[in-house]
């Protein structure tokens, strides 16, 4: 059973100056949805932007602890745009 | 994967400017996950779909070629664009017309 600030420290540490915020959707400590603000996400598809996230919890998937994280990721730039929606 | 098999990924993506890996047919898709990612590209034009579940070597296979572990995968212009989250969030920001166009990132 994960914990939402383990992956939200993991996150955060791969993505410096990251702004996380994790959520466990059921309650069940396996299923999670993250909202990731990054620098890093800037000029990236959102492929490419989701990968930079998973790659920290790589082993956390593989094990299938973390079963399910649903995803939103956004540059700075496209908080701004469509953060608020 | 194959040499054979990744040409065959290779050309469905280049003759078909959209192009999805998805869980049965456009006439009768076997998840909802594909079938919504089918409903939102059939509003932005023809698609080529290629039914996974047919010939379990695509279905692990093009996990491979995309580095992506799941189905429905969708790809644009040649390009790896994600499965249906991404899609969804894609059309949500008004960025999928602009990658079918051509004029997007």
């Amino acid at each position: 059973m994960l914990d939402p600030n383990a992956i939200r420290e993991r996150i955060a540490g791969a993505l410096p100056g990251s702004e996380v915020d994790v959520r466990d959707t059921t309650g069940t400590g396996d299923h999670f949805e993250a909202r990731v603000v990054s620098p890093a996400f800037a000029g990236k598809s959102m492929v490419e932007q989701h990968q930079l996230v998973y790659a920290p919890l790589q082993d956390w998937l593989k094990t299938g602890e973390l079963h399910a994280l649903a995803l939103k990721t956004y540059s700075p730039e496209q908080w701004k745009k469509f953060g608020n929606r | 994967m194959t040499p054979e098999l990744k040409a065959r990924f290779d050309e469905a993506i280049r003759n078909n400017k959209i192009v999805l890996f998805m869980k049965g047919n456009a006439m009768f898709p076997q998840c909802g996950f594909s079938a919504r990612a089918l409903q939102i590209l059939q509003q932005h034009g023809q698609v080529h779909t290629v039914d996974v579940l047919a010939d379990p070597e695509v279905r692990q296979g093009i996990k491979e070629y995309s580095n992506w572990p799941t189905i429905p995968q969708v790809f644009i212009n040649g390009k790896f664009v994600g499965g249906s989250d991404i899609l969804m969030e894609l059309e949500e920001r008004g960025e999928l017309a602009e990658m079918i166009s051509g004029k997007g990132a």
